[in-house]
């Protein structure tokens, strides 16, 4: 026992000392170049940005590992992709961009921790990133207190305004009002909703039960299972039971999978009974099988075939990039669309000061290969078309119909009388 | 030289300037790390008050609980809760307003007031724990059963928490918090003033499991950690001693929860989960079972790993955690402390050697699986 | 109604058995933690992903449909090996050390993710079920077994059936259980305790390898799939007793009809938390499971 007592103080004090010499060692290694360059610091807002010499830093937030890689890589991939278009052409502002990647690692206080990282360490002139809607939620009280810029890929529940957030997926009166509208049109009003158990699905279903309640359709059941759920066959036999017209399906990740393979092998086929996923892009469709999803019906705002020329090219460079057999889907192009359009703000604005980009990119339009996109003022949302589309046995999904022109975003669907009193006093 | 540096009075004396110093470095720290990097440290003192109380009752009493992430994920929510009602200054908070809640559920209502937050984020898992403990211990549930109860007990509370959106936020949990105390909860001062009152209660936490482990309550923990049937022929109760260890502990974990809300601002299911559960796990093991210094040093050593791997491998950084495991399994079984142990014989002379003071540690906190 | 419901719960119990069989010998026998359990399935799910590919690109049409078979045998093939290397490099330093075993192979699991990652792509990938295997077995007006589900509980009886002969009426089977019961004297003995551990553990992965190739039937193939099943693998086997293969039979078969039952009654996540309640209270009842191991040590 002797001298333990010795070794283990000393040991604590090593290594008290050295994690602490680390971060601070670390702090200093990443702050000096930007705060050795920084021209035009501006003096209106607290994050200067980050520019040193001729490149800016730009955040790259995704889960790159746990459960929500499976889809967050292919955004992060399509981000990249613009960020060397954009370099080719001489970057922004005449400087490179340079993108410093994080891993979100599919938890939500670790959002929040990277978020505050890249602003406060790294001093990215802007992020994009996220997903779910809870690493949304957990990264925006960070972007609002460090006044920093997140561009979001993903279409998603609404109710939401954030201005530090712009918002370049759909929210939900450009995906599940329309498509909604769409079903009762087509005469189904038995709708069976099924998601899962998280925020968004429990949100979207309680926006359709209200738009079914009040255009004459009905929601027969509605069911949540915990997310990584694998067993549906009770759920398919409560849908036997229940004899809907529709599923309304906003499953989310891996659950999509089981579901279909099960729906199919219990011989409910497209034909028997017409399902419409939010969830499932062309991404999900090549993880899951074309063959079994062959019929089944999607809404989006952008296929890999919608025919745009923005789009042709888009798809043909990402094949070069990523292999002949990658796809392309609606939160890719998203997510490459935000790049662009952060861009076109910065140019606009003359300067990568958030609080210019913001006011700069009011109005913005750009052709994105979903076709022409203008950022809302007010709400710092999209204008994006509206599209319905059925999965096709080769993987690809063809566009059944769409709404002609760009919709208004509306998070708080403030505009349609029978969602009054759903968001309630805000 | 080095023999009167360990004369037993010196050693002594070493030992509280360790101490001394490391506490010394922790108050210090606001001066020389910026503030995300201070952040961060917060967060890891505050998992490192949940060490403690792992190591309690894993390296102590030897029962080996994978459902702490609930103890955790149960004090944090009852702090979120009060900084959530604070934040919506006597409106509903705006999650529930959604959810078409009208009227604060009567559970919230307490939670109003800071003092009752914080007291009820200490018994509602000391009451949590002490209720499971009442019947498993009773009835000896041991070993891996109890292991494998704390995590139906984890899944049976996240799936709860995520179920009841309108009364818990779901899967987003609860976040967009804005002021304590009627003070905002970012400025400069607020973040200083929380993290040295991490510091102050992670030394208290400290005190606290010392005192006890050096006390006739902590000769009995690890009696019964040795041999409980003896201990039972004895005339103890292991019963009572594991309940209390495991309340204790289960209060040690709710207030690191209340910490680690005011520092990282969310708490959501995901952190009650069984991964974070583990993960706490890890951090005592890797630190040193059986000794509260490893513990603390495993919380922050870990994590400090975890966060700067992925900081500088975000694609690839989990092959280097996870290879870190494989190492400090196989080639560190006691842990870091452990390694200061087997590094110490190397500088004294060979009678001292034979230090077989960690190695009842490791086998009995192994065997009781 | 019923006769589907039985039918599911008949059917979550083999995936529920199927996915615990491995674990049972890992963890049940060998007294291993093993947290990377859920990877070895994932290993058998791609080893499936692979042979299709094989398939698919090598040998004519009409072949495709003989490589669900094939893949079976691949999959516990590399899972096998896998365990083996597994045990040779790492596992054979943790024997007697349990929760050290939890790290080390939680740590593994991890790598194994990233090797996934890295070699897969992140996204899911897709496997295409052979066309015998479509359809289902109409038994009456609405009541349909799907082939597949059908398949499954086959594929495990079979195991079932192999483990159990081998276990229990095998020379090597014996010799595994001299071991795991008290390895000093088996040494003794004469028994090579490092061949039977490496063969016990590679037995327990590959039976993991096909549990993974038989859900890629049904489930995602990802590289996180495992952290689906791990959890369930360990309640099943737990709740049937640690160490007797009868036991985890009867847990997989409580779990899943309770599972099934609740879920139809009330909600997937209500459902789930009633079963996880239930065990709870069941272990209060019997402390060491359905099916404990007799023995009159008292530690």
């Amino acid at each position: 026992m002797r001298k333990v007592h010795l070794f283990k103080s000393l040991g604590l004090v090593l290594t008290a000392s050295m994690a602490l010499a680390a971060c601070g060692g670390n702090e200093k290694g990443n702050a000096s170049p930007s705060a050795s360059a920084s021209p035009s610091a501006s003096a209106s807002s607290g994050a200067s940005a980050g520019e040193g010499g001729d490149t800016v830093k730009v955040g790259i937030l995704h889960s790159l590992s746990g459960t929500m890689a499976i889809s967050e890589v292919t955004v992060k991939n399509s981000e990249l992709m613009a960020i060397d278009e954009i370099n080719a052409k001489g970057g922004v502002l005449g400087k490179k961009i340079e993108p410093v990647i994080e891993d979100g690692a599919s938890d939500w206080p670790t959002f929040a921790e990277k978020a505050r990282k890249l602003l406060s360490e790294d001093k990215v002139a802007t992020v994009f990133g996220g997903w779910t809607s809870a690493s949304r939620k957990a990264m925006l009280p960070v972007f609002e207190e460090l006044k920093g810029l997140l561009w979001y890929p993903v279409q998603y529940e609404g109710l939401e305004s954030s201005p530090y957030i712009f918002y370049a997926g759909a929210t939900t009166n450009q995906q599940i009002v329309p498509s909604i509208d769409y079903l009762l049109e087509q005469g189904k009003k038995k709708m069976f909703l099924l998601g899962s158990d998280y925020v968004f699905p429990r949100t979207a279903n309680k926006i359709i039960k209200a738009q079914l309640a009040a255009k004459g359709g009905e929601a027969v059941a509605e069911e949540y299972t915990p997310l990584g759920y694998t067993d549906y066959s009770t759920i398919i036999a409560k849908i036997k039971s229940a004899k809907p017209d529709v599923v309304y399906n906003t499953l989310n990740g891996d659950s999509n999978v089981a579901f279909f393979k099960q729906l199919k092998d219990a011989g409910i086929a497209a034909k028997d009974l017409t399902t419409v996923s939010v969830s499932i892009a062309e991404e999900e469709v090549k993880g899951i099988g074309a063959d079994i999803l062959a019929g089944h019906l999607v809404a989006w705002n952008y296929y890999q075939t919608t025919d745009t020329p923005e789009n042709k090219t888009f798809v043909e460079n990402f094949k070069k990039k990523y292999g002949a057999d990658s796809v392309t889907s609606d939160p890719m192009e998203a997510g490459y669309t935000a790049v662009h359009l952060w861009a076109a703000a910065v140019e606009k604005a003359g300067s990568f000061d958030v609080e210019k980009v913001k006011e700069a990119a009011k109005g913005i339009e750009w052709n994105a290969p979903e076709g022409k996109v203008t950022i809302d003022g007010d709400n710092q949302h999209i204008y994006k078309t509206v599209r319905i589309g059925e999965i096709q046995s080769d993987g690809m999904i063809k566009e059944l119909w769409n709404s002609g022109s760009p919709v208004k975003p509306d998070p708080y669907l403030k505009t349609y009388d029978w969602a009054k009193g759903l968001s309630g006093g805000s | 030289m080095l023999q009167a540096l360990t004369a037993p009075r010196t050693r002594k004396l070493w030992l509280l300037l360790g101490y001394a110093a490391a506490a010394a470095a922790l108050f210090s720290a606001p001066l020389y790390l910026s503030d995300f990097r201070l952040n961060l440290l917060a967060k890891f003192l505050a998992f490192a008050i949940v060490a403690l109380g792992l190591d309690l009752i894993w390296g102590y009493t030897g029962i080996l609980s994978l459902g702490h992430g609930v103890f955790f994920g149960l004090g944090a929510y009852a702090m979120g809760m009060h900084l959530k009602l604070a934040a919506a200054g006597g409106r509903l908070p705006d999650f529930m307003d959604w959810s078409g809640v009208t009227k604060l559920p009567w559970f919230w209502a307490p939670f109003e007031s800071f003092g009752v937050a914080v007291l009820l984020g200490i018994l509602i898992p000391a009451a949590l724990a002490l209720f499971l403990g009442f019947f498993t211990f009773r009835n000896r549930i041991r070993g891996v059963y109890f292991t494998i109860l704390t995590q139906a007990l984890v899944i049976i509370t996240v799936t709860l928490f995520i179920g009841q959106q309108a009364y818990t936020g779901g899967t987003n949990g609860l976040t967009g918090f804005t002021k304590l105390f009627g003070q905002g909860l970012k400025t400069d001062g607020m973040k200083t003033g929380l993290y040295l009152a991490t510091v102050i209660v992670l030394i208290g936490a400290f005190v606290l499991c010392r005192y006890l482990v050096k006390s006739r309550f902590g000769k009995v923990l690890r009696a019964i950690r040795d041999g409980e049937n003896r201990v039972r022929f004895l005339g103890f109760d292991p019963a009572m001693y594991q309940m209390a260890a495991f309340a204790i502990s289960a209060a040690l974990a709710g207030i690191a929860g209340m910490l680690f809300v005011l520092h990282v601002g969310i708490i959501s299911p995901s952190m009650m989960a069984i991964v974070p559960s583990i993960e706490m796990i890890l951090w005592v093991a890797i630190g040193g079972r059986g000794a509260l210094v490893g513990a603390v040093i495993g919380a922050v050593a870990l994590n400090y790993a975890k966060s700067s791997l992925s900081e500088s491998y975000p694609e690839i950084w989990t092959f280097f955690l996870g290879g870190l495991f494989i190492v400090a399994t196989v080639f560190l079984p006691g842990g870091i402390v452990g390694l200061a142990k087997q590094i110490g014989p190397l500088f004294r002379r060979k009678e001292a050697v034979h230090d077989q003071a960690l190695n009842p540690v490791l086998r009995e906190s192994n065997r009781s699986v | 109604m019923w006769l589907t419901q039985l039918f599911n719960g008949l059917s979550v119990s083999s995936i529920l058995l199927l996915i615990a069989l491995g674990l049972s010998i890992t963890f049940g026998l060998m007294k291993i933690i093993n947290m990377a359990h859920g990877e070895f399935i994932m290993i058998g799910s791609y080893a499936a992903y692979v042979t299709q590919n094989v398939f698919k690109s090598a040998l004519p049409k009409s072949a495709f449909d003989a490589y669900f078979p094939v893949a079976i045998v691949v999959s516990f093939a590399v899972a096998f090996a896998i365990g083996y290397l597994l045990e040779a490099t790492l596992i054979r330093f943790l024997y007697g050390r349990p929760l050290d075993s939890l790290l080390a192979t939680w740590g593994v699991g991890l790598v194994l993710q990233q090797v996934a990652r890295s070699i897969f792509g992140a996204p899911n990938v897709a496997v295409t079920s052979p066309s015998w295997l479509d359809g289902g077995m109409r038994i009456m007006d609405g009541v349909v077994f799907p082939y597949k589900r059908l398949f499954i509980i086959g594929l495990v009886l079979v195991c079932l059936l192999a483990m159990y002969l081998y276990i229990y009426r095998s020379g090597p089977g014996r010799r595994m259980r001299a071991v795991m019961q008290n390895r000093e004297m088996a040494a003794c003995l004469g028994i090579s305790t490092r061949r039977v551990d490496g063969m016990t553990f590679a037995i327990g992965s590959g039976i993991a390898g096909i549990a993974g190739c038989a859900l890629s039937l049904i489930g995602a193939i990802g590289p996180t799939i495992g952290t689906n099943y791990i959890v369930d693998a360990f309640m099943v086997v737990v709740l049937g007793g640690v160490g007797k293969l009868v036991g985890t039979v009867a847990g997989a078969l409580g779990i899943g009809m309770f599972n099934t039952l609740f879920e139809w009654w009330s909600t997937a996540s209500l459902g789930k938390v009633f079963v996880f309640v239930l065990i709870v209270a069941f272990l209060q009842w019997r402390t060491m499971g359905l099916f404990a191991v007799k023995t009159r040590s008292l530690d």
